[in-house]
């Protein structure tokens, strides 16, 4: 074998023990990391990708994971070539720091809650460098500058649940910084960040490659981040590489029929920017052909106004602030109609569909469903008047629960309602399975026996057990592989297709958003910033913040990557305001048929 | 990548509890004891109350493996019929005292606000007291005997239940499952029935293990000072108040009955500590 720049990993194999003997999860994997070069090892879950890079960082030694054969050949900073399958446990931890680095997917989990940020990069400069402590807090005053945190000397001084989940990430990644890796892997870095955000981490890796040389092994499920930063592309499935190649290669002329129907369950923004409806992903044998579900009449839903605010108190139940989440928002949605809610985290944007169903408690406004107030009636003496709305939620496992069976949970609905009798139960059970697309005898099964997608499928037939007429997906799909997603996207289409339902669309996926909805929202610091229909907000947005958001969407096309985008490293500010200090909320005004944009200052930013 | 392996939660949790030999011992000695129980008429070599003054005080011999006491009965019998006393208190008082205090748990967490206040101040007025002292004011007050050694030592093991099963219930109700069942309008009754009793369960189950040892102590321990079970019945901790006067003579007055109360006091705790072992790690 020839001897690696950097990084080659040769016929690796990695195994867990199962119940008989053991499973093996990474088989017979090659592949080679340049110095200055950024490898992406894309696959959706159980692909073994995670459990590649743990291999190389030897970091399987400390679960039940064993490497059975293969080599991984890596040349260190002398010049050395070492194959670190055979090195011990002591070399190794030598090695990682000023050799391997590695960002993990939770920035939160993985900083000490209890250590200030300058005092935890400074340990990190310390633990590997003969310098001292002082020096070594100057050098993290440089890092976090280097990785763009704005006002970087008093973030210093701040605990990690004082900053933003983006803010973390980068923070992290000035921790790896810090050792001067020549190797980083990234294990899905971005996946847990707003997409402004992501767009700003990624830039930042692309710097850090350019100036620094460090080869990064970039492990994501996410084909636009891929395309965006990466040079070359391992496809990993079931534990096997599929196909490697450049990432025009693996874009633009896929040989695998996974690649192919990968690339092909990817949303691209802008490929339905000619057609006004909502269209379904073309995943063979189905087409992609645009549906139009909109009934004319009178509107399902109406929000009139609605605010709901959160008190913070202090240890003496003493009013110290608000949190407003939802403030004075007015939308329609009319029968068959698909309305998107669009924003990052922290907008409001959930806490708007959990009012909508009560799970929070507005503090004024109107909410009328079908024609009645659903506000001012007592919810829990009135389960009748949960019925027609029904909530699809993001986590379809924890959406379940854990001691009843999946058959068990899609009655519920349908007893609590009196809606079937007897063995009718259990006939209507089988029925809304099948409408799923599951095998009838899932019902016997429990939650934690189904894949993801699976669960996710018995949470919407559990909503339609109801027989609703608005259902509210609150990022239903968002934890779901590519391919997973397309197929729910799919279904929920094809649902309101034949029972023409009205859905509100909550995520923060702009190319879903594209292909699933009529209308889009956009939300932002709980107030509705522009909101119109979907073809006119997304191709020409009038909202600034509407066009930011829409500028940091990595597109999966690597020939229209954004060589060097205006992204602003600022951070979107907090709803939490003092308890008199109320935000001004104007009427939106209109600017073209049927779209409305804020034309108010609406707090920070905008 | 093969199929993942398909465990329900009791096999997962037997699987669990298959590998701990010491907790499996334990509940095979539970089981022995209660056997022994049930079957005393048949197992107990002579009637425990039958005295024989030709032979008192006697030390464990081939006619009585374990003795005779100041009246000559039968030391050995008279644990066999005590064992049904005592697990009698155990069971009866740790099942009640854990019923009500799981119903409390349930009310108040899930109530919230006044309802809990109320309760919870309730909980720690009986906190305060030992449960020893709270235990001699019962039976002080419904005056002795076995029937109400099992009220009073019930009585002090519900805010243990209550305070547990409301930890698990706040807990629960902020589950998204539970709020899942709120937006499909399941009553709140249902919920808690379906939804949160189940998951508080397996706590409730391991703490009355728990319990049931020191219930047993604790009936003991009462029948001991004379307000329990009153002579001439075989329990335990009065066996042990009546061979206080012999210690030093005959020794094996005192010796058997505690070693009874210990072996039965510690295999309901082994095996509540494998239990927990078993229950502990959440459902995937």
């Amino acid at each position: 074998m020839s001897q690696p720049d950097l990084l080659a990993i040769r016929n690796l194999s990695v195994s867990f023990p199962a119940d008989r003997g053991r499973t093996t999860v990474v088989q017979n994997l090659s592949l080679t990391v340049s110095p200055g070069e950024t490898v992406a090892l894309v696959g959706e879950s159980g692909s073994g990708k995670s459990v590649t890079s743990l291999a190389v960082t030897r970091l399987l030694d400390y679960g039940p994971g064993r490497i059975d054969a293969g080599e991984i050949r890596y040349r260190d900073r002398d010049g050395t070539v070492r194959d670190l399958v055979r090195e011990n446990a002591e070399s190794m931890r030598r090695l990682r720091g000023p050799e391997i680095a590695m960002i993990f997917q939770q920035p939160m989990s993985s900083l000490n809650p209890v250590m200030r940020i300058g005092e935890q990069i400074a340990e990190a400069i310390v633990q590997h460098r003969e310098i001292g402590w002082s020096e070594a807090e100057a050098e993290a005053l440089q890092l976090l500058e280097r990785v763009r945190i704005p006002d970087a000397r008093r973030q210093l001084k701040r605990y990690p649940f004082e900053i933003s989940g983006g803010m973390r990430q980068r923070v992290m990644i000035a921790i790896a910084l810090a050792s001067r890796p020549r190797l980083l892997i990234a294990d899905e870095p971005t996946t847990a960040l707003d997409v402004t955000v992501q767009a700003q981490v990624l830039r930042l890796l692309r710097e850090l490659r350019n100036d620094l040389g460090t080869g990064l092994l970039f492990i994501t499920h996410d084909m636009g981040v891929v395309a965006e930063l990466a040079d070359r592309v391992v496809v990993m499935r079931g534990g096997e590489r599929v196909e490697e190649g450049s990432v025009t290669q693996i874009f633009g002329a896929p040989v695998h029929a996974y690649t192919k129907s990968l690339l092909a369950a990817v949303p691209v923004l802008g490929s339905l920017a000619e057609t006004p409806l909502p269209a379904p992903f073309a995943i063979p044998p189905e087409k992609a052909v645009p549906q139009d579900t909109v009934a004319a009449g009178a509107p399902i839903l109406q929000v009139r106004d609605l605010v709901t605010r959160f008190d913070v108190r202090n240890a003496f139940g003493m009013l110290n602030a608000r949190v407003h989440a939802v403030e004075q928002v007015n939308l329609d949605i009319q029968p068959g109609e698909t309305l998107a809610l669009v924003g990052e985290s922290g907008c409001g944007k959930s806490t708007l569909g959990r009012s909508i169903v009560r799970l929070e408690t507005p503090r004024s406004g109107q909410i009328v469903f079908d024609g009645k107030d659903v506000l001012g009636a007592d919810a829990e003496a009135n389960p009748e008047l949960r019925r027609g709305i029904q909530y699809v939620f993001q986590d379809p496992y924890s959406a379940l629960d854990p001691r009843l069976t999946v058959g068990f949970s899609i009655a519920e609905p349908i007893r609590t309602h009196a809606l079937r009798q007897g063995a009718a139960v259990t006939d209507r059970v089988a029925e809304l399975l099948e409408l799923v697309g599951l095998p009838t005898h899932f019902a016997a099964r429990y939650p934690h026996e189904l894949s993801g997608g699976q669960c996710q499928r018995v949470g919407i037939a559990r909503a339609l057990a109801s027989e609703p007429r608005l259902i509210i997906a609150d990022e239903a799909v968002a934890a779901l592989d590519v391919s997973i997603r397309a197929q729910v996207v799919n279904l929920l289409m094809a649902l309101q297709r034949r029972l023409g339902l009205s859905c509100l669309f909550i995520s923060h996926d702009m190319a879903v958003v594209e292909r699933v909805s009529h209308r889009v929202a956009v939300m932002y610091l709980g107030q509705i910033v522009e909101i119109g229909p979907r073809q006119a907000v997304l191709t020409s947005p009038q909202h600034a913040y509407t066009r930011r958001l829409l500028a940091a969407v990595p597109i999966p096309d690597p020939a229209r990557r954004r060589r060097e985008l205006a992204i602003d490293d600022s951070e979107v500010p907090s709803p939490l305001r003092a308890p008199d200090d109320n935000p001004t909320v104007a009427p939106l005004v209109e600017v073209g048929p049927g779209h409305y944009v804020a034309r108010h200052p609406v707090g920070g930013s905008y | 990548m093969t199929a993942p392996t398909i465990r329900s939660p009791a096999g997962e949790f037997w699987r669990r509890l298959r590998r701990r030999h010491t907790a499996l011992a334990a509940g095979v000695v539970v089981l022995l004891i209660v056997l022994i129980a049930i079957f005393a008429p048949l197992l107990a070599p002579y009637d425990p109350a039958a005295a024989d003054y030709d032979a008192v005080l006697q030390g464990p011999s081939l006619a009585h493996l374990a003795g005779t006491d100041s009246y000559g009965r039968d030391i050995l019998s008279r644990i066999i019929w005590g064992g049904r006393i005592s697990l009698t208190v155990g069971l009866v008082s740790a099942f009640a005292g854990g019923l009500v205090g799981t119903a409390l748990g349930l009310i108040s967490g899930w109530a919230g606000g006044w309802v809990d206040t109320a309760l919870m101040r309730l909980c720690d007025v009986l906190f305060a007291f030992p449960g020893i002292l709270l235990a001699i004011a019962v039976v002080a007050l419904l005056g002795p005997g076995v029937a109400n050694v099992v009220w009073a030592v019930a009585v002090f093991s519900v805010p243990v239940f209550a305070r547990l099963v409301r930890g698990t219930t706040m807990a629960l109700k902020e589950a998204q499952y539970v709020q899942a069942g709120r937006t499909i309008g399941v009553p709140g009754s249902k919920l808690m029935l379906y939804h949160i009793l189940p998951g508080a369960l397996p706590v409730v189950i391991v703490y009355m293990s728990l319990r049931i040892g020191s219930a047993i102590l604790v009936g003991a321990a009462l029948s001991f000072i004379g307000l329990g079970a009153q002579p001439p019945s075989p329990e335990w901790g009065a066996m042990l108040a009546d061979g206080r006067a012999y210690l030093g003579v005959a020794d094996h007055l005192t010796l058997f009955p505690g070693l009874a109360i210990f072996i039965v006091v510690l295999s309901f705790n082994v095996l509540g500590d494998g239990l927990r072992d078993a229950l502990s790690q959440r459902l995937h």
